[in-house]
């Protein structure tokens, strides 16, 4: 009743609230305060942190894991999470390095049938979880043991070895290295093409999560389905979506894995996929969907690159990584926790 | 969806007298039923729904009430019967088909996202856009004052369209979602349970959207299992008792006391007076909830 009381002092209430406030309603405001602390921690802590080239060192680190952190941050919104994203991503580049090297094609054949196969992983998962209304944590929990117990099989059918054949002087290496793992230099810094792919992929997926009917529908499905539901918006087609464009930077991803060098290890990717999905809760998604960011998914991955790196030049044993994540981690989830009492209970 | 609905919308605003009624009705149940494996969950309904009038259907818990909407709604498709919609037999197979032919619902507990602001709440599922083949955007400024306007016409004076709907009251959220409907061109609308978990102010302002939505041109269909909350706005009023009715009335054909005695069920109330007495309750007060019980089941007869 509240509402009809106040009627006359109507357009005061909006004023009161200041910038900081506003900006503390951000999803991503913990992450960033926290990149920033702890960007000024390892510049005072290790002075080679702050080199131009050690910089593109943490930028290319944190493009990595931040080009499947975008995915897998939407995916969250959406109220999914992907426990095959880390071994997928190792199965695209098996599929586009195995393919090739079997047939003796030239290598953009394999690279198309790798997004093929990406893709379809993602379909699958969403598809099943779909039809199943299983959880999303066992659905993918089972694809990622079986794409575990491909990748490794199926290496070793055909390439005879735990890694893949060197493709190094097959038709289409040069062109798709120079698509997939090219280095350019901006003001004195060697960057890596991954770090301009992971821009471009935050850009695209923060303007698709806030100003496209799609958007909307990412935080919808994964804030209240049946509402969603209720209303219109199309659920199935929205999850399976997420889950595609995981199988999508899954395969970007492989492919710069593929053609850095020449070859890829079979039983690599594993345990990344929780590295991904830190990255976002970091980043301020809430494991239970309906809130969270594409940018504030960069920024979980480069608060990732700089402590993964930092420690390096830092000179400390790098034992002290996984403390210094998980701690993180914890953090970012008791400030996730808070923002959402604030916004549900206010 | 964009252009075409809001066309209409004039239509709707400027409407100076009260909808004639029409020869067809804007819905029609004859002899709907509906089971689930061998459980019979709804059998022979029947009820009409007309512009500009409220049809309250009342029932208590397991009466049949939710499964009556999900098929309405388009949730569940009926096995038994003809749902008309318009004069036309019709079997919706989803919401949205449901949306599509001008009936729009507005669930209890399910009317919204609550993380998300008003404004996309508003428009979800419908959302406004500008901009053409992959640059096609959300008209961001449109929505929010559209949201803002239709708001303050049905009486709602909001801070922030920007505010996670989440924040607003259960009768507040309640309101938003009507005023959805109503602004999407909604022809019929179904409210379910929306007074179930308000206090007694909240579920007035309620009402009194039920009504705004009434004089708008809607038919309403209000589902609760209030009849202090259903008398007041009714036209007409269907009673469902195990997935049976049993009995339809206008307002004019049954006074309160009647509604409620019907609803109550005066015999099960008599049989737990006697239960309570037995288990120790306080016999006067059971002896006086007895004779109240008495007097309705009278009345009602």
């Amino acid at each position: 009743m509240a509402i009809l009381v106040d009627v006359p002092t109507l357009d005061e209430r909006v004023g009161r609230r200041s910038v900081a406030q506003n900006l503390l309603g951000r999803p991503e405001v913990g992450a960033l305060v926290g990149a920033i602390v702890l960007f000024v921690f390892f510049s005072a802590a290790a002075p080679v942190f702050l080199q131009p080239n050690s910089f593109a060192t943490v930028l290319y680190g944190s493009s990595t894991f931040g080009i499947m952190a975008v995915a897998v941050s939407l995916l969250m919104i959406g109220g999914e999470f992907d426990l095959s994203a880390g071994v997928a991503v190792i199965s695209s580049a098996l599929t586009a390095s195995l393919f090739s090297w079997y047939f003796s094609m030239n290598l953009w054949v394999g690279v198309g049938l790798a997004l093929i196969v990406s893709l379809l992983i993602g379909f699958v998962n969403g598809w099943i979880l779909m039809k199943t209304k299983l959880p999303s944590f066992i659905v993918t929990l089972a694809t990622f043991l079986m794409l575990t117990g491909l990748n490794l099989a199926l290496t070793r059918l055909i390439g005879g070895s735990v890694a893949t054949p060197s493709i190094a002087s097959m038709d289409g290496f040069q062109s798709a290295r120079a698509v997939f793992a090219n280095s350019f230099t901006i003001g004195g810094m060697d960057l890596k093409s991954p770090i301009l792919i992971w821009i471009v992929l935050v850009v695209i997926a923060s303007w698709l999560l806030l100003r496209t009917k799609i958007g909307n529908w990412i935080f919808a499905v994964g804030g209240d389905e049946n509402a969603a539901r209720a209303v219109g918006v199309p659920v199935r087609a929205t999850k399976i979506g997420l889950f595609m464009g995981v199988g999508f930077c899954g395969w970007v991803l492989g492919m710069h894995n593929l053609f850095a060098f020449d070859s890829v290890q079979s039983g690599e990717g594993i345990g990344n996929e929780f590295l991904y999905i830190i990255a976002a809760v970091i980043g301020g998604c809430l494991l239970t969907g309906g809130y969270g960011s594409a940018i504030g998914g960069a920024i979980g991955a480069f608060i990732f690159g700089m402590a993964n790196k930092g420690i390096v030049y830092a000179e400390w044993n790098p034992d002290w990584f996984k403390f210094f994540l998980g701690l993180m981690l914890l953090l970012a989830t008791i400030v996730n926790l808070i923002v959402k009492r604030r916004a549900e209970l206010k | 969806m964009s252009t075409g609905q809001i066309n209409q919308q004039p239509l709707l605003h400027n409407e100076q007298d009260p909808p004639a009624p029409t020869p067809v009705h804007l819905m029609e149940l004859d002899g709907v039923g509906k089971h689930y494996g061998n459980i019979i969950a709804l059998s022979d309904v029947t009820m009409t729904v007309d512009q500009g009038r409220v049809t309250c259907v009342l029932g208590d818990n397991g009466a049949g009430k939710s499964t009556l909407i999900k098929i309405i709604a388009g949730l569940h498709q009926h096995d038994e019967g003809t749902f008309r919609i318009l004069g036309q037999e019709r079997r919706l197979t989803s919401p949205r088909e449901a949306l599509d032919a001008g009936i729009a619902s507005v669930y209890q507990d399910l009317a919204v996202v609550p993380l998300m602001p008003i404004w996309r709440n508003f428009f979800l599922g419908s959302e406004l856009t500008v901009g053409k083949g992959p640059f096609k955007r959300l008209d961001v400024k449109r929505m929010k004052t559209v949201t803002k306007k239709e708001l303050a016409d049905m009486g709602i004076d909001l801070r922030d369209v920007n505010q996670p709907i989440g924040q607003l009251s259960g009768g507040e959220r309640q309101c938003v979602a009507i005023a959805r409907a109503v602004y999407f061109g909604a022809k019929a609308l179904i409210l379910d349970e929306p007074t179930a978990a308000l206090g007694v102010k909240q579920s007035g302002v309620v009402l009194r959207y039920i009504l705004q939505a009434r004089d708008r041109g809607l038919g309403v269909i209000f589902i609760t299992h209030n009849p202090h909350h259903a008398y007041p706005v009714g036209d007409s009023f269907l009673l469902l008792k195990r997935g049976r009715s049993i009995g339809s009335y206008d307002k004019k054909d049954i006074e309160l006391d009647e509604l409620t005695g019907l609803m109550a069920g005066g015999a099960e109330l008599q049989e737990l007076a006697h239960e309570l007495a037995d288990l120790g309750g306080y016999p006067d007060v059971v002896r006086e909830v007895q004779a109240d019980v008495d007097v309705e089941v009278t009345s009602a007869e």
